[in-house]
């Protein structure tokens, strides 16, 4: 049985969902503890105090004002002394800070697991390779481990109710490297829709939609409460912004309904979609290899194709 | 300004679901070679940030590419040089004794001998997607990161100013120099990156750049060193190592509908994803 830490990601004061996967994953392996680490850190312990954690570890300081791996990995790597498993989001966060809290406490990384399995108490880990044409089952060969954990394969843990310890811990000192970063800002986008990573319905768009992307695919997004997606083609192009983007580069997303609009489907897009329950495409070209991993294909213009679905969806409801 | 850039050969991308797949082994036989997209666009980045756009003949920095592998991976270097790389290293080693850690622990006695201004690397390598030589390496190293760039600006050659693609957005950094950083796929747009010696306002072509024969030629000649992996990491123990490999989960064979009546029919009575 092994003792996880789960570094919590925090989104503007509040968990964000994804910590869950990672909660899930620790739940799998044996006991955990959770550490929260940044602005609100302690007010948004409260959030993860009702899933069997151990403890809940708060970390708040002048020094962490921003999610920068240079400030944040010294204070993690000391958290983590006593802990046999380090797990992060799967996310930008995750990824940008995992390695160096590896490197800091002589420990492998196995990032973007998708599986885990315990034999005899060595763990071993399914990792996607190859944009998601072939997964590795892998095992970490150092004492302390660290893995960042797909939120699109692990199920978000449940609450299972009692009252972890919130607990504070001391911030490391403010290394050399972070006196040469300075955070500038960031430019979030603003958006009523839930998160990509998090809804139930992704609407993803491709170039074909060209200067009608929003005007095409808002009123369904809108009608059936889903996130909007994107083909790299259509943020290449410009008519979607870059952090809509599906696929090895972007966001990988696992939701119940997937719908590809316009999109052909490159390997690039699959990596980031093919984990999805159901998979509509509409696109006018039969051939297009989008075809081959969708559940229903429906060759079709899609500038007739949507408003058309639009008015179904309208009369069924 | 001097840019150390990691690059790496990886079997056709476009092409990743061809791969044959057994038990103990992921075959890429049959695959072309190409460069990791990511260390292409960290090429083209280094270059772009040494040379003044409007006179791309005259070197004002020096890029030095370095790969691990066998010795036919110096078409890879040589390829990196044709573009007009300056230098390039290759360390004799197999893909089967690395893995990302030995590789930037490598990297380090590199760039302590080399003392680079710069390290730019793609921001993961495409076959196994593990997304962390970059931030390993800047630990190791002891230097600030700046992951997934998708623009750099160059201030002065001392400091560089970084939009990040995060989750949602993008997140804006200042580094001072030495630092390491690593690039996503939008800094290779017109205005992905430029140095201090480029117009503002000069728009690059879109993508990576190409060699010209002359320059395929002129590349034979440049400076190619061999290295061993021995003498730049004493400890060769892998952190991670592969135990089996299996295919994707396959997804049953889909269907056709005819309309879009018949579509959120199936959506509704069939799988039950929309009520």
């Amino acid at each position: 049985m092994s003792q996880t830490l789960v570094i919590a990601e925090l989104a503007e004061g509040k968990v964000r969902k994804s910590t869950l996967s990672a909660v899930a994953f620790a739940k799998q392996v044996g006991a955990f503890s959770v550490l929260l680490v940044g602005p609100g850190a302690k007010a948004a312990a409260a959030e993860l105090t009702g899933f069997g954690a151990a403890k809940v570890l708060v970390c708040e300081d002048g020094a962490l004002a921003h999610p920068l791996a240079e400030r944040l990995a010294p204070t993690i790597a000391q958290a983590a002394k006593g802990f046999d498993v380090v797990a992060f989001t799967a996310s930008s966060f995750g990824k940008d800070i995992a390695p160096r809290v590896a490197a800091r406490l002589g420990a492998g990384y196995a990032s973007d697991i998708a599986a885990v399995k315990a034999d005899g108490g060595k763990l071993s880990y399914k990792r996607p390779m190859f944009a998601g044409n072939a997964y590795g089952w892998c095992s970490v060969t150092t004492p302390v481990q660290v893995v960042s954990v797909r939120q699109s394969e692990f199920a978000a843990a449940e609450p299972s109710g009692g009252a972890s310890p919130v607990e504070a811990v001391a911030a490391a000192p403010v290394e050399e490297a972070a006196a040469r970063v300075e955070f500038v800002r960031i430019e979030a986008a603003k958006s009523e829709r839930p998160d990509l990573g998090e809804a139930r319905v992704v609407i993803s768009g491709g170039r074909a939609l060209k200067e009608k992307f929003s005007e095409v695919l808002e009123p369904l997004a809108n009608l059936l409460g889903a996130a909007i997606g994107a083909s790299r083609a259509a943020c290449d192009a410009g008519y979607a912004p870059p952090e809509l983007q599906v696929g090895q580069t972007g966001r990988v997303v696992a939701p119940q309904l997937y719908v590809a609009i316009g999109i052909s489907g490159a390997i690039q897009h699959l990596a980031g979609m093919k984990g999805s329950k159901v998979i509509v495409a509409i696109n006018k070209d039969p051939d297009a290899p989008i075809f081959q991993v969708a559940d229903y294909g429906l060759v079709a213009d899609l500038f007739t194709a949507v408003p058309e679905l639009i008015g179904e969806l309208k009369k069924s409801q | 300004m001097k840019i150390l850039v990691p690059l790496k050969r990886v079997a056709d991308p476009d092409n990743a679901n061809k791969v044959k797949i057994t038990p103990a082994k992921i075959e890429t036989t049959g695959l072309e070679f190409k460069p990791n997209p990511f260390d292409e666009y960290a090429v083209e980045t280094a270059l772009r940030l040494t040379e003044n756009a409007a006179n791309t003949k005259q070197r004002l920095g020096e890029v030095v590419v370095v790969t691990f592998g066998p010795k036919d991976t110096e078409t890879t270097l040589r390829a990196a040089l044709a573009t007009g790389a300056d230098r390039a290293i290759r360390v004799d080693a197999t893909d089967d004794a690395l893995d990302g850690d030995l590789v930037a622990r490598a990297l380090k006695s590199i760039v302590d001998k080399e003392k680079p201004d710069l390290v730019l690397l793609g921001k993961q390598e495409v076959e196994g997607d593990a997304n962390q030589v970059g931030q390993l390496l800047a630990e190791y190293l002891g230097w600030p990161q700046a992951t997934f760039a998708g623009s750099i600006k160059s201030e002065g050659d001392k400091a560089l100013v970084v939009g990040r693609e995060i989750d949602g957005g993008s997140m804006v950094v200042k580094v001072t120099l030495p630092a390491v950083v690593t690039v996503d796929l939008r800094i290779v747009n017109p205005h992905g990156a430029k140095s201090m010696h480029t117009k503002p306002d000069h728009a690059y072509p879109e993508g990576v750049r190409f060699a010209a024969l002359m320059a395929i030629m002129a590349a034979k000649k440049k400076p190619l060193v061999e290295m061993k992996l021995s003498e730049l990491a004493s400890d060769a123990a892998l952190k991670i190592q592969y135990t089996a490999f299996e295919p994707p989960p396959a997804r049953k064979a889909g269907v056709k509908v005819k309309t879009v009546g018949e579509l959120v029919q199936k959506l509704k009575t069939e799988a039950k994803v929309i009520p």
